[in-house]
């Protein structure tokens, strides 16, 4: 079996080339020249990854070799982005060129730092992800905890651009449904192993689809109305989407049934469409939730420009993208200054404005390459919780950068969710690289020697194989 | 359980396809919508790249550009801040420009086709050479005369406008409105402040941005006479062609008097003499026998009714001139209102004249009956001066013929020689024209009007000109104006105000 190492080695010497690259051709744009410490933020980088990459090869030799590399390419553009907003406002200031540990690049440059070490811890704690399942209730009450904090706390120390969706302390922040979605992947991996006969088997048929048992409902019921009371009370659809959209997907994958995912999307688009009319007519809590809903609509109208709150940023970032056109302004040579909220929620766009329609759907591939790695690893892993886990972090990363890049284009209505891996910030940067290291951990296992069990070589059909792995799964995660 | 993983793989599939459908639509289909899009401050910020062309006139700088050390390079200055603000307009931050700023906005910004090859020399040379300046027909000299005797008019007069042209080309060589205001505060690069100075000028009761010359019609009183005579003229009858007149005259409830007891109060009067003395009821009379169709026919034929023109270059684009209109002297089963007619022919009623429409009669009167098109851009040059566009005078119609355009001028001559345009007289020259008091709200002052022309010794019409002044306190509205045509005339025509 080969561990792909070197694979993963090159790759990663690859990726940091092109921050290299990019570092070099920002500094080209806005100083006309290129400094001789241009490859510094890049090396800098190479080194904290080399470090992640060596725990790996200790740890989990046959984990997934494109992984690291393709978030680490991300990560070190976002770096290497915020740092040319730093050098732009350092040339409008007419003050010196920033140090590499300064400013809002070099704050970016140390959270990687503090996720790679997360990642690592994680990955040397954690040497066979089913013992993740021995916790998973309390896992599943610290999720639903830090999802609530911000609801519950008041708007002075939760609210930011009229999401609440933070803990505030002085000049520091967290986001706390960043961990939360690692939390509840878990506790949902976990019940729905345990539930997934009696979810998948007792059905009636009604039009040809299986639809489960009333009383089955209960634990989707109330996920749709945690997720809804989010939607409501942190007044941020995104976030929302995020749960639900994780919940029903672990669902749907833990009992093979269609009719989840129909009785989801219903249950979801309804109470948004309901929310919607509540927010038309009697307002309050939900009145936010509609002016975003019309702002989404016509956001080139000018009483939704105008307006407090309006569709400024989001006029201003489809702006700064159409601006970009096809190839883009080259890094370093546009004007993010003008795109609102740039280092987090519009980081895109104002990459965007630089990089073209080509880069950016460059960078999408990426973004899907590390969402399919992630689902390749749930689809050969052996056990269910493992399939569960790795799949469902997978899907919500994908639905994640969908939710955020589908904001800023106006695909959908505009929400305050961090781009994984780009935006500035410790909360996200971190809970992603815990992400990826507990993807890292499940292809360990999925590519690996089998410790236990059937091996991965069967020379027979490949038809047999489940029905045997099937009945062994549930036994694997009995605490 | 690896049926539905592959499922959820397609649902993201789907979904990051959305997404790149979508990005295809933002930054490939819309993309040239957004980058010109009115709310993107690059647009502003790149107009402002490179320095905007010059407007000048007779060598004078009357836009120019001074380099600023902020974000937006260069900023926009009126050295001559009101006297020329009518006719320049302004052009602020983010927003759209008026006057000759805003219709010869693509050359002045560079950007017109006309610039191309500049265009393509600055890719290779990479030089950001400046857009292309626009040279005015306007006469420095005329300009500020008509605009300081206007400003400082001996009847305290605060409102009117005044336009003067070359009746020979249609150059214009002075176009002056009072109230007026500093275009610079308009166009300061801090948006707030320049916002601040706008609301506070659009308020003013006075309508300081309004251009008077251009924008603003008013009832012309006597000057309509002009239009009433030509109609006359053209229908056989003479100069000495008697007209029946009278101290009043009633026309279907309408009364008509005369401005004094002293004016044509005999039953008879020759044309040439009603005019001279501005007769009222000797017009009224005339304009009911000639009828309705002859007199609005003739008012047409010299650019009543014509909302289409504009004043700039002769291409096309330049500064809107609203439409003079008689009415339409109409009872509401359509025959012929005589009452209103009566009114009408001197010029009251529903007659609403544009200053500039009263100078384009007179031009036209001067130029033996052709009615040049006004221009106010002569030249169009590159940044490196090379002449663009020159203006070619065009005929823009013909509403009388040479012999009744003489007879015209005969009868206008004898209006400043011998009648109530005496103030208008200069040294020197043949002077021409017509006053006018024109009636308006109950109560209000009468506005004065003068429109006038003057030949030099040669014989060679060198400036046509009308004078507007509104709600003239203390009687004789019309003989101020009369007195600061004659000034702006002398200035147009190269001898210098006073």
């Amino acid at each position: 079996m080969k561990t792909q190492r070197n694979a993963e080695l090159g790759l990663l010497a690859f990726a940091m080339v092109l921050v290299a690259a990019y570092g070099a051709i920002v500094e080209a744009n806005q100083f006309d020249r290129v400094t001789s410490t241009f490859w510094v933020p890049a090396a800098l980088l190479s080194v904290l990854f080399l470090g992640l990459h060596v725990v790996v090869r200790y740890t989990a030799p046959y984990a997934d070799p494109v992984l690291i590399p393709a978030v680490a390419l991300i990560n070190g553009l976002g770096v290497g982005f915020l740092r040319r907003l730093d050098l732009a406002r350092a040339i409008a200031n007419k003050e010196p060129e920033p140090g590499f540990f300064a400013g809002t690049g070099g704050r970016q440059l140390a959270w990687t730092l503090g996720a790679l070490i997360l990642a690592a811890v994680l990955l040397l704690v954690i040497r066979d992800h089913k013992v993740v399942s021995r916790y998973a209730y309390t896992l599943g009450l610290v999720g639903i905890v830090l999802v609530m904090i911000p609801a519950v706390l008041p708007s002075s120390l939760s609210e930011i651009n009229g999401a609440k969706l933070w803990i505030r302390v002085g000049s520091f922040s967290i986001q706390p449904g960043e961990f939360a979605k690692l939390a509840l992947v878990s506790f949902f991996a976990y019940y729905l192993v345990r539930k997934r006969e009696v979810l998948s088997l007792a059905s009636r048929r009604v039009l040809g689809i299986d639809f489960p048992r009333g009383r089955d409902l209960g634990p989707v019921v109330t996920v749709w109305l945690l997720s809804l009371l989010v939607l409501v009370f942190e007044k941020d659809l995104g976030t929302a989407l995020l749960y639900f959209g994780l919940f029903v997907v672990t669902l749907y994958v833990a009992t093979e049934r269609a009719s989840w995912l129909i009785i989801g999307l219903l249950l979801f688009f309804g109470g948004v469409y309901i929310a919607y009319l509540l927010g038309a007519s009697i307002g309050g809590p939900f009145a936010n939730f509609y002016d975003r809903a019309e702002v989404w609509l016509e956001p080139f109208a000018t009483e939704n420009y105008d307006r407090v709150g309006g569709s400024y940023q989001l006029v201003q970032g489809l702006l700064a993208l159409g601006t970009g056109g096809l190839f883009g302004s080259g890094p370093g040579a546009g004007s993010p200054g003008f795109v609102p909220e740039v280092r987090t929620d519009f980081i895109f766009a104002g990459m965007g404005e630089e990089i073209g329609l080509f880069g950016l759907s460059a960078l999408l591939v990426v973004y899907l390459l590390i969402v399919e790695r992630g689902l390749r690893a749930g689809l050969a892993v052996r056990d269910s919780f493992g399939k569960l886990v790795a799949g469902g972090l997978a899907f919500t990363l994908g639905l994640q950068v969908f939710v955020i890049l589908g904001g800023i284009t106006g695909l959908i209505p505009l929400t305050g969710q961090t781009t994984p891996f780009l935006s500035a910030g410790g909360s996200s940067l971190m809970a992603n690289w815990l992400l990826i290291a507990m993807l890292l951990r499940i292809s360990n296992a999925a590519r690996g020697p089998a410790a236990s069990g059937g091996g991965v070589d069967r020379p027979g059909g490949p038809k047999k194989a489940p029905t045997q792995l099937h009945g062994a799964m549930t036994e694997v995660i009995k605490p | 359980m690896n049926a539905p993983l592959r499922r959820a793989g397609v649902v993201i599939l789907v979904l990051f396809g959305l997404l790149f459908a979508n990005l295809n639509w933002v930054q490939a289909y819309k993309a040239d919508d957004y980058r010109t899009n009115e709310y993107n401050r690059r647009v502003v910020v790149a107009q402002y790249e490179r320095p905007r062309g010059v407007i000048e006139a007779g060598g004078i700088g009357l836009a120019t550009n001074k380099v600023t050390d902020d974000t937006l390079k260069y900023l926009r200055v009126y050295p001559r801040k009101e006297a020329y603000a009518p006719v320049l307009g302004y052009r602020p931050v983010g927003l759209a420009a008026t006057g000759i700023e805003n219709s010869e906005n693509d050359f002045l910004s560079g950007e017109s086709d006309k610039l191309f090859a500049d265009r393509v020399k600055d890719m290779f040379t990479g030089n950001n050479t400046g857009g292309g300046n626009v040279v005015l027909t306007i006469n420095p000299t005329a300009q500020e005369t008509a605009y300081k005797q206007l400003l400082n008019n001996q009847r305290d007069v605060e409102k009117g406008a005044a336009v003067a042209i070359d009746p020979r080309t249609g150059a214009v060589q002075a176009m002056v409105s009072i109230p007026s205001y500093d275009p610079n505060p308009l166009v300061s690069h801090d948006e707030k402040a320049a916002a601040a100075a706008y609301n506070k000028l659009n308020k003013d009761e006075d309508q300081p941005l309004l251009n008077r010359a251009t924008a603003e019609t008013l009832p012309p009183g006597s000057t309509f006479k002009v239009i009433v005579s030509a109609a006359a003229l053209q229908n056989g009858y003479t100069q000495q062609t008697e007209i029946k007149a009278g101290s009043t005259y009633e026309e279907s409830g309408a009364v008509i008097h005369n401005a004094e007891d002293e004016v044509c109060p005999g039953s008879q009067v020759t044309l040439k003499e009603a005019l001279t003395e501005s007769c009222n009821t000797g017009f009224a009379r005339l304009g009911v026998t000639l009828g309705r169709e002859k007199v609005m026919e003739t008012a047409k034929a010299f650019g009543f009714e014509d909302d289409s023109l504009t004043v700039g270059n002769l291409e096309g684009s330049g500064l809107p001139v609203a439409a003079s209109h008689t009415g339409d002297i109409k009872n509401p089963d359509g025959s012929t209102d005589k009452g209103a007619l009566a009114q009408s022919s001197i010029g009251q009623r529903d007659v609403r004249m544009t200053t500039l429409e009263g100078a384009l009669m007179a031009a036209t009167v001067a130029n033996g009956g052709k009615q040049m098109r006004p221009y106010l851009v002569q030249k169009l040059l590159s940044p490196d001066r090379r002449t663009i566009y020159n203006a070619d005078p065009k005929t823009l119609r013909t509403p009388i013929n040479e012999s009744v355009a003489s007879d015209l001028k005969e009868m206008m001559v004898s209006v400043v020689e011998n009648g109530t345009g005496k103030k208008a007289r200069i040294s020197g020259f043949e002077v021409g024209g017509k006053t006018g008091t024109a009636q308006n709200a109950e109560g209000a002052d009468p506005h004065g009007w003068f429109i006038g022309f003057a030949y030099n010794e040669k014989g060679e019409a060198v400036s046509a000109v009308c004078v507007m002044l509104e709600n003239v306190p203390g009687g004789h509205a019309s003989a101020e104006a009369a007195r600061i045509a004659g000034l702006i005339m002398k200035a147009a025509a190269g001898r210098g105000g006073d």
